[in-house]
């Protein structure tokens, strides 16, 4: 999932994954491609259009659709000319029995996410909304074009927990052969008679458990995979080649943790990845009719389990491990695999409220269908009115100023609390453990008002993020309290990473506030070399970076008597500040609530 | 198209009892499923649509209305009574699914605005939740759902009765139906004041055993592979499954409550310091409920404590900090509390 991951060498996955797919569509979900803008994606689509029947209809959906052209709603102006009521369909109605394409899937909110996966499962639209009440058939394939960098940006998890392949941009670029798209129709004509052994089932399952992956999609979707491979391959019945392709395909970029090396000769997968990963592609291809004859699968679904384990296992991500050592244990890494980071609600500001009389204009929409119920009932008298008035031609329907309803949005109140933490040697000493206090009493505050919260930890040498904003309060105890203390103090560190994602989260639409929390005993600066001088000028430089950017701020200084610099650093930041003795509770989080509205 | 059976769900016990006893109890408060994604939630609900006994009602009501009680009539089944006997017939139990991006004025109902505009009529057309009425009303992710809506639904959930106040017009309508609410903790939690709003709260898990992970994609599977064979597969459990609901419905009103178990039930939520006593009530009525599914008369310990993690979890005074739902902790109150009990009968 990295941006640039280590040179592999081309496989053909992407190209199995996108014929697997071309067959089944809407059994397997779909795919999240994690690539940029380029070439090698463009070429990939425009091969994998060439799959599916010249009459699949292939639509874009902009991430910024609105709820009328996704789900349906009514046609306004086919109502008002028919005077009777003409229901339009949204996209996803449009879409049957094609492909959805999300461009910039990274962007997508979640409340539209959450649209598209109950389609996706129900294979029907249904529409609740403007004076509309009708049920569609929607059932389609999904491409989810992923551009983010990084893990902090991607495709929401609630849709890629649906769609069977992950490809990444090494990936397609790949020298597979393509079929052409009567292959794939006649593999579509096999797919409903192909017969599973119960084996395939329970090697799946098996794999999907040695790998960590919770999701009872996933085995599911490698069963489909499994039958679309079978198809494709003109078998009539499951094979292990089958099985172990899709384990390759669907389970391994969803796992968590690594299974446990059976046998001891085991080398850890990142050194695997190059002999393993990648085969020739002549052998991938035989490689189950080569193994068939090799060891007859008989009854030994142990065995089969096994193997298809071992097909999984090297294909590994190659960060998984990276990202293990990181999180230092598979919960992190479950949210990475899963493609969700905990950045809530990306894209919640201007949520729809309901709607009110008064005049659209200054930012205020006119809700159509509201003010026309609103019109409807005087229709009659104003006819009258008006046939006295002005005779000649009547306007279907008189609208006036007081008809006029307007749509209400939330405005984005989303607050995030971005806490610096210095965890170095001396505020240890001092009250690590009573800063922690204090964080816990405004996250209980934050949870409330339903804040998201951040924790951004400095020691040593660096600043970490250990918690990216999130609304799960859970998650931020966890990490608080595992948070480890000691070491020199990167005060100008700290500071800079809380002022960077402050920049950021204001980005997304969120209001950002800074509390640091430090004793103020600088002695890193920002360059990581120790110097007590130097360290207090950078981190007077970069509170007031945090000024400068707009950011507010506060300080809770955790030395046990006041020290001077942490309240100077509070004036440069142009923001409160708490000597920790003094604040109890109550005040702690007044003084939070006072800087957050 | 044919429904994944109810009965061919794996494991999820405690979520399957909960909409068990919701069905049972429709007074209770309704379920909300908390967790993880793919466990079959959504599933479930939909299932239980397709098992449940159907329901006498008004021909021509717009509400179905229940010709049996009188009380709770619409104004129209009222004028048609006033007019005469009430035509009946027998109706399936509606499940509502309220979809995702559902507008206010379909989820409460509003001015037709066919009539309206054609014949300047001002004629009221019915919302979700009149098709709810005397049913269920599922909200799949409801912490994705607009705030304001929630706040709707709850209120009429709690009332039994929608009112509407809107483009001139000016009624109301019963509404009792069971809310089952359905989400996922990371994607952020559910206002405090909404918990305990609900009856019953489950945490729903993604089974750990291999075995049982196993059977469910080994159904799933068998399920899209050949449909019409699968429901033969469960047809026998269905129907006997149903026996019970309708058996259960008709035993719960002779259920009855000792002394000793009201005392119980009290002292647990003493101790656990729930909030107000909607926590005994829905503890109770739950038990009670319980007892009636398992076809007994009166309620005992082990009604209770079966009941008691979906019932109490929920309302337990919250460390906001603490895991979101605590059925540890219940589990806990109640086996000291029992034990005591235990020794002191």
């Amino acid at each position: 999932m990295s941006p640039l991951p280590a040179p592999r060498k081309p496989t053909r996955d992407a190209g199995l994954a996108a014929c697997l797919f071309a067959i089944d569509p809407v059994g397997l979900g779909g795919m999240v491609i994690r690539s940029r803008i380029g070439p090698a994606r463009d070429g990939f689509l425009s091969r994998l259009r060439g799959l599916l029947p010249g009459a699949t209809p292939v639509r874009r959906l902009p991430t910024h659709i609105t709820d009328d052209r996704l789900l349906g709603g009514l046609d306004l102006a086919g109502t008002l000319s028919a005077g009777s009521r003409i229901v339009a369909s949204g996209l996803l109605a449009e879409v049957d029995g094609g492909v959805v394409v999300i461009p910039m899937a990274e962007r997508l909110d979640r409340s539209l996410a959450g649209k598209l996966a109950a389609v996706l499962d129900r294979g029907v639209v249904s529409v609740a909304r403007d004076g509309v009440m009708s049920e569609r058939d929607a059932r389609f394939g999904v491409v989810a074009l992923d551009e983010g960098i990084g893990d902090d940006e991607a495709a929401p998890g609630t849709l890629c927990d649906r769609l069977a392949f992950v490809l990444d941009e090494a990936m397609l670029d790949d020298d597979f052969v393509w079929p052409g798209a009567r292959a794939i129709a006649r593999a579509r004509r096999r797919l409903a008679g192909i017969v599973l052994r119960d084996e395939t089932t329970i090697a799946l399952c098996r794999t999907a458990a040695a790998l960590g992956i919770d999701s009872p999609r996933a085995p599911i979707l490698a069963l489909r995979a499994a039958r679309a491979a079978a198809a494709l391959a003109g078998r009539r019945s499951i094979d292990d080649a089958d099985a172990i392709l899709a384990a390759r395909l669907i389970l391994a970029p969803r796992a968590t943790t690594l299974p446990a090396p059976e046998p001891p000769p085991e080398p850890p997968p990142e050194s695997q990845d190059e002999p393993d990963a990648a085969p020739p592609p002549e052998a991938r291809e035989t490689q189950g009719d080569d193994q068939l004859q090799e060891e007859p699968p008989g009854d030994a679904s142990e065995e089969l389990a096994e193997r298809v384990l071992d097909a999984a296992r090297s294909a590994l991500p190659l960060d998984l491990l990276a990202a293990l050592a990181m999180s230092g244990g598979p919960r992190r890494a479950a949210r990475a695999a899963g493609g969700k980071t905990p950045i809530a609600q990306g894209g919640v500001r201007g949520r729809p409220a309901g709607v009110r009389p008064g005049r659209p204009g200054h930012g205020a929409r006119l809700a159509l269908i509201d003010t026309l119920r609103a019109a409807a009932p005087m229709q009659p008298l104003r006819r009258r009115e008006r046939a006295v008035q002005h005779p000649g031609p009547m306007p279907r329907v008189l609208v006036r100023a007081e008809d006029f309803r307007i749509k209400r949005f939330i405005a984005p109140v989303r607050t995030v609390a971005i806490f610096a933490v210095d965890a170095s040697g001396s505020s240890a000493l001092n009250r690590l453990a009573e800063a922690k206090g204090a964080i816990q009493i405004l996250l209980a505050d934050c949870y409330v008002r339903r804040d998201q919260v951040a924790l951004i930890a400095f020691r040593n040498r660096s600043a970490e993020l250990l918690l990216p904003p999130t609304g799960a309060l859970a998650r931020a105890r966890r990490s608080l309290a595992a948070l480890p203390g000691g070491g020199a103090t990167p005060l100008a560190l700290g500071i800079d990473a809380a002022c960077a994602l402050g920049i950021a989260e204001r980005r997304r639409g969120a209001s950002p506030l800074i509390v640091l929390l430090t004793d103020g005993g600088a002695n890193i600066g920002r360059d990581g070399k120790p110097g007590r001088e130097a360290a207090g000028r950078d981190a007077r430089a970069a509170a007031q970076a945090c000024a400068a950017a707009g950011l507010a701020g506060m300080v809770i200084d955790t030395a046990p008597r006041r020290s001077g610099f942490a309240a100077e650093l509070a004036r440069l930041m142009d923001g409160r500040y708490l000597p920790l003795p003094y604040a109890d509770a109550a005040a702690l989080s007044n003084a939070v609530r006072a800087q957050a509205a | 198209m044919a429904l994944y059976p109810f009965t061919a769900i794996v494991g999820q016990t405690e979520m399957i009892r909960a909409m068990l006893i919701a069905t049972v109890e429709p007074t209770l408060g309704g379920v909300l499923a908390f967790g993880d994604r793919g466990t079959g939630k959504s599933t479930a609900v939909r299932a239980l649509a397709a098992l449940l006994p159907t329901m006498r009602a008004v021909v021509g009501c717009r509400y179905h209305c229940d010709p049996a009680s009188r009380s709770a009539l619409c104004p129209e089944c009222r004028a048609r009574r006033a007019a005469g006997r009430l035509a009946s017939e027998r109706v399936r139990i509606p499940v509502v699914d309220l979809p995702l991006g559902a507008t206010e004025d379909r989820v409460v109902g509003a001015l037709d605005l066919e009539r309206a505009l054609a014949d300047g009529v001002k004629a009221f057309e019915p919302g979700l939740l009149a098709r709810a009425h005397r049913g269920f009303l599922y909200i799949d992710e409801i912490n994705l759902l607009e705030d304001h809506l929630v706040d709707l639904l709850l209120d009429v959930a709690a009332s039994g009765e929608n009112v509407v106040e809107r483009e001139g017009l000016s009624l109301r309508h019963p509404a009792r139906f069971v809310l089952i609410g359905s989400g996922n903790p990371e994607e952020g939690e559910l206002r405090p004041q909404l918990l305990d709003r609900f009856g019953l709260c489950v945490e729903v898990k993604t089974p750990t055993d291999l075995d049982q992970r196993i059977e469910v994609v080994r159904r799933r599977d068998a399920f899209e592979h050949d449909r019409a064979a699968f429901m033969r597969r469960f047809a026998a459990d269905e129907a006997a499954l149903r026996r019970q609901l309708v058996g259960a419905m008709k035993l719960l009103p002779l259920v009855n409550v000792p002394e000793a178990i009201l005392r119980l039930a009290a002292r647990l939520c003493i101790e656990l310091g729930t909030d107000g006593l909607r926590g005994e009530l829905t503890l109770l009525r739950a038990a009670r409920a319980e007892a009636a599914l398992e076809g007994d008369t009166v309620v005992t310990e082990s009604h209770l404590r079966a009941v008691a993690p979906a019932a109490l979890r929920h309302r337990l005074r919250r460390d906001p900090l603490d895991e979101s739902l605590a059925g540890a902790r219940v589990e806990r109150a109640m086996a000291a509390l029992f034990s005591q009990a235990a020794i002191a009968a």
